[in-house]
C-alpha cells in the first residue's frame, strides 16, 4: 500500500466552545476518489476545510491534532498557505467564478503568480477547460462573462480554474448540490477522467452519487468518523448498523 | 372586499401619496431653479469672470475652482478612504478598535460642514499658514468627504459575495491579492457609483470653503499652467472662490445690479452639475462592470 497523500490524526475541531470535530483519523490515497457523506451538521464540510486549512478565516475556530499532506504537517508555522492552497485547491458548493471573463478566470491564479507567456497561458486555458469536459461548449465564447453560462458550465469552469494552478490534490464541497442532473452527470464524468492526475476528496450529499465515483467512502456522525472503507463495501456490507441505516435511507 | 385587503389597499394609497409628495417637492424645487435661471446661463456666462460692481459678470472662474477642487480633494481622499474601507471590511477584527474608529467616521461623518470649515480655517488656515487657498479647501473638502466615501467604498466591498473571496483563497491567493485582483475590482462598479455621489456633494458644498478656499476669485491666467505661479489655475495657493460659495457671497453681499440673474443662473449650473453627478453614478458604474466583465 502506497503512503497516504493526505493523513489526518487525532483532529479536533472547536467553534469557541463548541466541539465540531472529534478525533478524526482518516487518510486519504492518491489518484482516489474518496467522499465524506453523513447528514447535516455531521462536520463533513468542516473536516474537508481543515484539509487545506479554509476554516483559517473563521474566528474563534481552534484545531487540535495534525493534517499531514506529504508527510508534512499543514498546521506547522513554518507552512506557506499559499503554496499549500495551491497544492490543495478547492472547489465550492455554489459556482463562484469570478465576475470577469472565462479567460481571465482559468487564468487569473497563473498571471498573479507572474506567468505573462500568452502562449503558454493560451495552452493551459485550453488544458484546463478539456479536462474540466467544459471546452467544446465554451471554446467560442473564452472572452465572454464567466457570469454568463449556466450553472453547470460556471462549476465546471471554476473546476478548470482550479486545475489551472496544478494542484495535486482537489477538493470539492457539495460541487453538484446546486446544478440540475444533467450538469451533476457531467461533473461527475469530468472527476472521474480526473483521478488519473489528481487525488480528490469530495463532500456531497447525494449517496447515489458517492457510490458511482468514490473509491473509498468516509461516514460522518455528530463530528466523528463511523465508518470509513471501499465504497463497495459501505453501500453493500458496512461494518456498523448506523452506516448500513444511513445508506440505506433508513434516516438522515 | 374584506376588511384586511381594504386596509391593504389604503395604506398602498397613502404610500404613493406621500412618494409622490416627495417627488413633487424635488420637481418643483429643480423646475423652479432651472426655469429661472436657465434662461441667464450661456457659454459666454460659463467662461467669463465675475464682476462685482457692474452687470454681465460670469462664473468662469468659479466653475474652474470648483472643479479643480473637487479634483484634487478627490485625490486626497480616494487613497484614504479606501485604505481605510478595505482594512475595515477584510481585515478588522471586531474588536473595540475597529468599533473606535467606526464611531469616529459616523461623528465624522455627521459633523455640520461649517464647523468641518472652522476647524479647516484654524489648522490649514492659519495653523499650517496655508493662507485661503485651494490647498486648505481641498484638506479640509477632504476631512468632509472621508467619512461618506469610506463608508460607500465599504459597502461596495461588503456587496461582494464572501464565494469571491473564498475562490481566490482556494486558488492559492494570499488574502492580500485575493483582495486587490479580485475583491476590489469585483467592487469597483460600486465603489466608483460612490466616488461620484460623493463629487456630487463635495461639488455643492460652501460652508466648509468660505472659510478656507476664500470668497475671493482673482484673475487667473489660463495661458500659464505653472502651478508655481500664482495666477496659474493650477497654483494651490491661491484663494479659490468656488461656485457654491460665489451664490452664497452673491446673495448675502453682493453689489452688482444683475445679482439675481447671476445668482440664478449660477445655481441652475450648480444643480444641474450634482443632476449629472447623480444620475451618472449607476449608470457608469454599470458601464464599468459590463466592460470590465467582457473581454469583448
Amino acid at each position: 500500500m502506497d503512503k497516504p497523500i493526505i493523513s489526518a490524526q487525532n483532529l479536533d475541531l472547536f467553534y469557541g466552545d463548541f466541539q465540531a470535530l472529534h478525533g478524526i483519523n482518516l487518510d486519504f490515497d492518491a489518484n482516489k476518489i474518496s467522499a465524506l457523506i453523513g447528514p447535516s451538521g455531521c462536520g463533513k464540510s468542516t473536516f474537508l476545510r481543515c484539509l487545506n486549512r479554509m476554516n483559517d478565516m473563521i474566528d474563534g475556530v481552534k484545531i487540535t491534532g495534525t493534517v499531514q499532506f506529504h508527510g508534512q504537517d499543514i498546521y506547522s508555522p513554518q507552512v506557506n498557505l499559499v503554496e499549500l492552497r495551491k497544492s490543495i485547491g478547492m472547489v465550492f458548493q455554489q459556482p463562484n467564478p469570478f465576475p470577469f471573463s472565462v479567460y481571465d478566470n482559468i487564468t487569473y491564479g497563473l498571471r498573479i503568480a507572474g506567468v505573462r507567456d500568452k502562449q503558454q497561458l493560451d495552452a493551459i486555458v485550453e488544458r484546463s477547460l478539456k479536462q474540466a469536459a467544459v471546452w467544446d461548449e465554451i471554446k467560442d465564447n473564452l472572452y465572454d462573462n464567466a457570469l454568463a453560462f449556466s450553472g453547470g458550465q460556471q462549476q465546471r469552469i471554476c473546476i478548470a480554474r482550479v486545475l489551472a494552478v496544478s494542484p495535486s490534490v482537489i477538493l470539492m464541497d457539495e460541487p453538484t448540490s446546486a446544478l440540475d442532473p444533467i450538469s451533476s452527470a457531467k461533473i461527475e464524468n469530468t472527476l472521474l477522467e480526473l483521478k488519473k492526475d489528481y487525488t480528490i476528496i469530495i463532500v456531497t450529499h447525494n449517496l447515489q452519487q458517492a457510490s458511482r465515483i468514490s473509491d473509498k467512502t468516509a461516514f460522518f456522525m455528530e463530528g466523528r468518523i463511523v465508518e470509513y472503507d471501499d465504497t463497495t463495501k459501505m453501500f453493500v456490507n458496512p461494518d456498523d448498523k448506523q452506516t448500513e441505516d444511513y445508506v440505506s435511507g433508513r434516516f438522515g | 372586499m374584506n376588511r384586511t385587503q381594504k386596509q391593504s389597499r389604503t395604506a398602498i394609497l397613502i404610500l404613493r401619496l406621500i412618494a409622490g409628495l416627495v417627488v413633487l417637492i424635488l420637481a418643483f424645487l429643480i423646475g423652479y431653479i432651472f426655469i429661472t435661471g436657465l434662461p441667464n446661463v450661456s457659454w459666454r456666462f460659463l467662461t467669463s469672470p465675475a464682476k462685482a460692481f457692474t452687470a454681465g459678470g460670469g462664473i468662469g472662474i468659479q466653475l474652474f475652482n470648483s472643479i479643480y477642487l473637487l479634483i484634487l480633494a478627490m485625490l486626497i481622499s480616494l487613497p484614504i478612504a479606501l485604505g481605510a474601507s478595505i482594512y475595515l471590511n477584510e481585515y478588522a477584527k471586531d474588536n473595540w478598535f475597529t468599533s473606535t474608529i467606526r464611531t469616529a467616521i459616523e461623528i465624522l461623518s455627521s459633523l455640520p460642514s461649517v464647523v468641518v470649515g472652522l476647524f479647516g480655517f484654524l489648522l490649514f488656515v492659519i495653523q499650517f499658514n496655508y493662507g485661503f487657498s485651494i490647498i486648505s479647501g481641498a484638506l479640509t473638502l477632504t476631512i468632509f468627504n472621508l467619512p461618506l466615501l469610506t463608508r460607500n467604498i465599504e459597502e461596495a466591498l461588503a456587496g461582494v459575495s464572501d464565494d469571491q473571496r473564498q475562490g481566490g483563497l482556494g486558488l492559492g491567493l494570499s488574502k492580500y491579492e485575493t483582495i486587490i485582483h479580485i475583491v476590489v475590482p469585483a467592487a469597483l462598479p460600486g465603489i466608483i457609483s460612490g466616488i461620484i455621489l460623493c463629487s456630487g456633494r463635495v461639488f455643492g458644498e460652501a460652508a466648509a470653503l468660505i472659510y478656507t478656499a476664500g470668497q475671493s476669485a482673482p484673475a487667473l491666467n489660463f495661458g500659464d499652467w505653472n502651478p508655481f505661479n500664482i495666477d496659474s489655475p493650477l497654483s494651490p495657493l491661491r484663494p479659490a472662490e468656488t461656485l457654491a460659495v460665489h451664490i452664497w457671497k452673491i446673495n448675502s453681499e453682493g453689489i452688482m445690479p444683475d445679482l439675481t440673474k447671476v445668482s440664478s443662473g449660477a445655481a441652475a449650473v450648480l444643480v444641474l452639475a450634482i443632476l449629472i453627478f447623480n444620475l451618472s453614478a449607476r449608470y457608469i458604474g454599470r458601464k464599468v462592470f459590463e466592460k470590465m466583465t467582457s473581454v469583448n
